[in-house]
Formats: C-alpha cells, sequence, structure tokens
C-alpha cells in the first residue's frame, strides 16, 4: 500500500545546530550526532519505561545498544539535545526500504524531565532541517492516539494524517 | 485445547503458523488453521493453505484448513465462537523501520471483538 504526503512542503526548517533556552531556564543546544554513542545510549538508559512507546526504546541495556546501533548507521538523519554535557533528546529519520528510497520513519525522544519545555519542538524542526538539507522528501511516523501532545506538535510542524484506521494514528509530511 | 490459527499470508503470520505449529506439538493441542483474505498480503490464499497444510502435515498433526471468506477479523470470531475453540492465535504484527511494533489490521479486529482467549505471536 502507498502511503499519502501532504502537497504542501513542511516549514521548510533551519538544519541544526541551534541553541536556545529553554521553558525551564536551561540552555539547550540542539546539534547533529557526531558518533558519540555512549552519550546517546546513557540517554535512553535513563529514560522513563512509562514514557515508552510500541515497543521502543527498548528496555535493557544490551538492546537498547542493539537498537541504536541500526538507527544510527549510515542513511539515516540523528539530531540531539544536549543540555551541557548530557543528552536529553533525539530524534531521528531511519530509511524505510518498503516505500520506495526516499520514504523515512520518524521518531523523537525527550527523557522525562525536560519534556514540555519546548525541547521536543525545536528538536524535530532541526531534525527537519537536516533531513531537507540531506535529500529527503518524504517522512511518515506512527503516534499513540490518546498522545494529544505529540500528535498537536506533529501538525503544528506540518504533518497531517495519512492513516486513520488503526490502532496508532499514522501521520505523514513533505520536506520538499 | 481447541487453538485456532487465522493467517492472512503477511510474514508475521507465517511466523506464527511455525510457532502455533511446534507449541500444538508439545502441548498436545488441537490446531485448526483458517485462511484468512487478507488485503494487505501478497500471498494467494491458495499457497498459503497449502503452506499450513504442509506444517500440520509435518508435524504429524491432523487439523483442518479452510479458506474463510469476508472480513478476515469477523469470519475468524465467528467460527472461533460458532464451534466453541478455546482460544485465538494469530501474527503478532511486523515491526516498523525504526523497531516499533505495529500490529496489522485483523489483529486489532480480533483484539476487540472475541470473547475467547486471543494470543499474539511475536
Amino acid at each position: 500500500m502507498s502511503r499519502v504526503y501532504p502537497d504542501e512542503v513542511a516549514g521548510p526548517y533551519d538544519a541544526p545546530p541551534r541553541s536556545f533556552t529553554d521553558r525551564e531556564d536551561r540552555g539547550i543546544e540542539i546539534r547533529r550526532y557526531d558518533g558519540g554513542f555512549e552519550a546517546l545510549a546513557a540517554m535512553y538508559d535513563d529514560f522513563d519505561p512509562e514514557d515508552r512507546a510500541q515497543g521502543i526504546p527498548p528496555a535493557d541495556g544490551e538492546r537498547i545498544r542493539e537498537w541504536l546501533e541500526t538507527i544510527t548507521a549510515d542513511g539515516g538523519v540523528n539530531i540531539l539535545a544536549w543540555h551541557s554535557e548530557r543528552v536529553v533528546g533525539h530524534a531521528t529519520l531511519v530509511p524505510d526500504t518498503d516505500d520506495g528510497p526516499t520514504a523515512y520513519e520518524l521518531a523523537i525522544f525527550v527523557l522525562h524531565d525536560y519534556q514540555q519545555a519546548g525541547i521536543g519542538g525545536e528538536l524535530i524542526r532541526g531534525l527537519l532541517g537536516a533531513g531537507r538539507a540531506a535529500g529527503v522528501e518524504h517522512v511518515w511516523l506512527t503516534v499513540e492516539r490518546w498522545n494529544q501532545p505529540a500528535v498537536s506538535l506533529y501538525e503544528t510542524v506540518g504533518f497531517e494524517p495519512s492513516d486513520t484506521g488503526s490502532f496508532e494514528l499514522e501521520m505523514s509530511a513533505r520536506l520538499r | 485445547m481447541d487453538v485456532l490459527l487465522g493467517i492472512g499470508g503477511s510474514d508475521d503470520s507465517l511466523r506464527a503458523l511455525d510457532r502455533a505449529v511446534d507449541r500444538a506439538r508439545v502441548a498436545g493441542d488441537s490446531l485448526a488453521v483458517a485462511v484468512l483474505d487478507n488485503p494487505d498480503s501478497d500471498r494467494s490464499r491458495e499457497a498459503v493453505a497449502e503452506r499450513a497444510r504442509t506444517a500440520l502435515a509435518d508435524a504429524g498433526l491432523g487439523g483442518d484448513v479452510r479458506t474463510l471468506d469476508g472480513h478476515p477479523g469477523s469470519a475468524l470470531v465467528d467460527l472461533a465462537e460458532a464451534e466453541g475453540f478455546d482460544r485465538i492465535v494469530l501474527g503478532g504484527g511486523e515491526t516498523s523501520p525504526l523497531g516499533k511494533v505495529q500490529l496489522g489490521s485483523i489483529a486489532e479486529f480480533v483484539l476487540l471483538n472475541a470473547t475467547v482467549s486471543v494470543t499474539l505471536i511475536r
């Protein structure tokens, strides 16, 4: 089944880096993932199990690292939010080989204590800007229907529902 | 226990077939297979039914293989209730490129509508 994408381009947004002060007065930097694997994995070691969605991130340290090896492999786009020396958010585009060469699945993760502070919005704009710069055209995601803050964020940055017929809501966006 | 396995030909349903056959052999369950009309599957129902017959025969199980027409989820739930099966078994979904669990539409319908226990095979 082929997925439907909006006609309008989302954004366009600027690629990282960028710095801002979040709603809790913390200085946050949005940067591309530079291969610092353990700093990224450490974020997931601290991840609140309650914030897991559809089985990810995995629950234990070894499976977290296997999963991160896959999604940080060549061909994807990964953006991190840093507070001082700590990774507190991660946004990723993973190539979807079932849906043509230019479709990417998107996901975003923010540590519990850093949620609702505006970091997710900056992360996703940075990710979409980096994706566009890398030539990514089509992006899709699934989100749990009850997760209204996430659905609103995705709508704000240009995603539209593309499959409303199942447990999870599927949304898609066009970057170029 | 009388177990009814529903398969539509998706990859996860074929994994479920292999696992359900193994489990039925170990547990001494009676296993029947219903081949469903899954519009998302590229495999023909006849090919899927043949694969199920072979899997059952190879395991020395004598269960029925039937092809159900119509809406796949409701046809499976109706059959389970009409014939008094103890449990419905289904494939538990595919994994997205990012690793998210994605439940198929048949499994969603069966989970919400079945009055017997449902097992999803991961």
